[in-house]
């Protein structure tokens, strides 16, 4: 595999794409929001379980797409457990800035933890949105927008 | 590369030498990713050979001029090249006159001209207009549109497991209020070749118009608007080795005839006072504003190249080539053929157990090969067969064995990875 390739698709990556973790409905959601990529045809729905402390007790998701989305979705899901609902708005923030390219190459990998392997994204506009699909349903679930999100 | 030639197929005097062709597309030259350029994206857009580029020059260096308008030398150089073109088109598919050949955008605005023109005249409240669920996006929301308008019902002839048409369903489904068929000739996303003849026959002996959408067929299949009895016909010349933006509306004179104009402007009218406006004669009453000139010459020079190989050989090659990478791809695991018609132009769609069809885009690209992912502007078939989207590869006369081997071998690879 060609060197651009393999920093897009790294091993992590194509892990949770064989076995996506918290890929699973949660029954009675505080919240939820779907998202959808009608270019490609990738859609996400985005299950959370809100305390009344703002702390994410559970978080899954659903849906299909490629295995950049997918394994993004599971990822996000896995880091996003136990965090306050202002932590998440932060992550959303940093993970968009790191996948946009907006950081350069400033960004330490300690920071980042096991997210940090998409910033092999940023070689590939394309599929810069497959990466933040769903961050950006995460987003409208916690401000509970009802209305589907839609990125191509 | 080393090419098969049609020693296989016995019927044939002269040999399709490809690499003779393949020195007329100097975009074929291309590396990508440090791999030769495999380009196999056809049922997208093609590729235009040197011919077609020299006259876009030409054009722009030595003629450039409105049409129809000043008495100019220029001017009439570039009428006289805009018009040729229409009668190369005329030839080609054998129209009657060369004022059933209006120049468009392409296929799409070919339909939406047919479906806001004829329809908005014909269509009444009840009314039902008939298509496929086989059909472009672009076959489908023009028809939305005046059928909601018009307040006119839009029926769908269903498509089995192979992607064939059920005809049986459209027999049942034309009757006293059907008020028009559209119908594609071939799927750009199955490949499937429709009976258009069967489809048009049975639709007239109930005084029913059909438009055809020969967007994917025009560059496989030899079109005889006469032969074939169809109303109105549309394609793209980007698709015919010919430039963007640039397309054609076949139809019968007694349809244009009646018809209102699709868009005012100039070059349309014959005499505009503020009370009332005189339209222009056929093709020209469709023809609002300055058109794609260089286009509609570049069509011209596209037709004389693919005429000059021969379209029935064009079509052998490619079948040739369907042939050979359907059963090649059909031996890797866990690979499923979307679209499995006997009769197919040359589209080989086809989705991976295991592998996302953009994961298959991104992966064939560092191959430098060329493919479409997603739902190819055909969402319906997307969700017929539940999956969605599909990885498609399609061949035009310039590609060779040895590309299709290079995009199995670049399967394979994949396959690997996501094993």
């Amino acid at each position: 595999m060609q060197q651009e390739l393999r920093e897009l698709y790294q091993q992590v990556i194509l892990d949770h794409n064989k076995a996506p973790r918290n890929f699973r409905k949660i029954e009675n959601p505080t919240n939820y929001a779907e998202g959808y990529n009608p270019l490609c045809g990738d859609n996400v729905t985005v299950y959370l379980l809100i305390d009344e402390n703002n702390i994410i007790q559970d978080i899954s998701f659903q849906g299909s797409g490629c295995a950049i989305s997918k394994a993004s979705a599971s990822l996000m899901t896995s880091i996003l457990k136990g965090k306050t609902v202002e932590e998440a708005e932060k992550l959303f923030n940093k993970f968009h800035d790191l996948v946009t390219d907006k950081l350069g190459d400033n960004f330490s990998v300690d920071e980042f933890g096991k997210l940090a392997v998409f910033a092999g994204v940023r070689e590939f506009p394309a599929r810069v949105k497959c990466a933040s699909l769903a961050w950006h349903t995460m987003l409208n679930a916690l401000h509970n927008k009802n209305e589907k999100v839609v990125t191509e | 590369m080393s090419v098969r030639t049609d020693a296989a197929l016995p019927s044939v005097n002269t040999v399709y030498d490809v690499n003779r062709i393949r020195e007329d597309f100097p975009i074929l030259k291309q590396i990508v990713h440090g791999k030769p350029l495999v380009y196999l994206d056809n049922a997208a857009t093609t590729q235009k050979p040197l011919q077609v580029l020299k006259e876009l020059e030409k054009y722009y260096y030595t003629m450039n001029a409105n049409i129809h308008r000043g008495v100019h030398a220029l001017s009439q150089e570039a009428t006289e090249a805009y018009e040729g073109s229409r009668i190369k088109i005329k030839k080609f598919i054998n129209a009657l006159g060369k004022n059933e050949i209006i120049f468009t955008r392409g296929t799409t605005e070919s339909i939406n001209l047919v479906a806001q023109s004829y329809g908005r005249k014909n269509f009444s409240e009840g009314d039902e207009v008939i298509i496929t669920h086989m059909e472009h996006h672009s076959n489908i929301v023009p028809w939305q549109m005046i059928c909601e308008e018009r307040k006119a019902k839009l029926r769908v002839i269903p498509i089995d497991e192979n992607g064939e048409l059920v005809f049986e369903e459209f027999e049942k489904m034309l009757n006293k209020k059907t008020k028009f068929v559209s119908v594609v000739y071939a799927s750009n996303s199955l490949g499937t070749v429709n009976p258009v003849k069967k489809i048009i026959d049975l639709a007239h002996s109930f005084n029913v118009p059909v438009l055809i959408d020969a967007a994917q067929a025009v560059n496989h299949l030899k079109i005889d608007v006469q032969e074939l009895d169809c109303d109105f016909l549309a394609f793209s010349g980007h698709k015919l080795y010919g430039p963007t933006g640039i397309g054609i509306l076949y139809g019968k004179v007694n349809h244009l005839d009646s018809m209102p104009p699709y868009q005012g402007g100039g070059d349309m009218i014959s005499k505009v006072t503020f009370e009332k406006t005189l339209y222009n004669e056929l093709p020209y009453k469709f023809e609002a504003g300055t058109p794609n000139i260089a286009g509609a010459i570049g069509l011209g020079a596209a037709i004389d190249y693919v005429e000059k190989i021969g379209i029935e050989n064009i079509a052998r090659h490619e079948n040739n080539l369907l042939e050979y990478a359907t059963e090649k791809i059909s031996e890797l695991k866990g690979l499923r053929i979307i679209g499995t018609s006997k009769n197919k132009i040359s589209v080989l769609s086809f989705v991976l157990e295991n592998v996302h069809p953009h994961d298959v885009g991104t992966f064939l690209d560092f191959e430098g090969v060329a493919i479409r992912t997603g739902h190819h502007c055909t969402q319906p078939i997307m969700d017929r067969y539940g999956i969605p989207a599909t990885s498609r590869a399609s061949f035009g006369m310039y590609n060779t064995f040895d590309e299709i081997d290079v995009l199995v071998n670049g399967l394979k690879k994949i396959l690997e990875v996501f094993g």
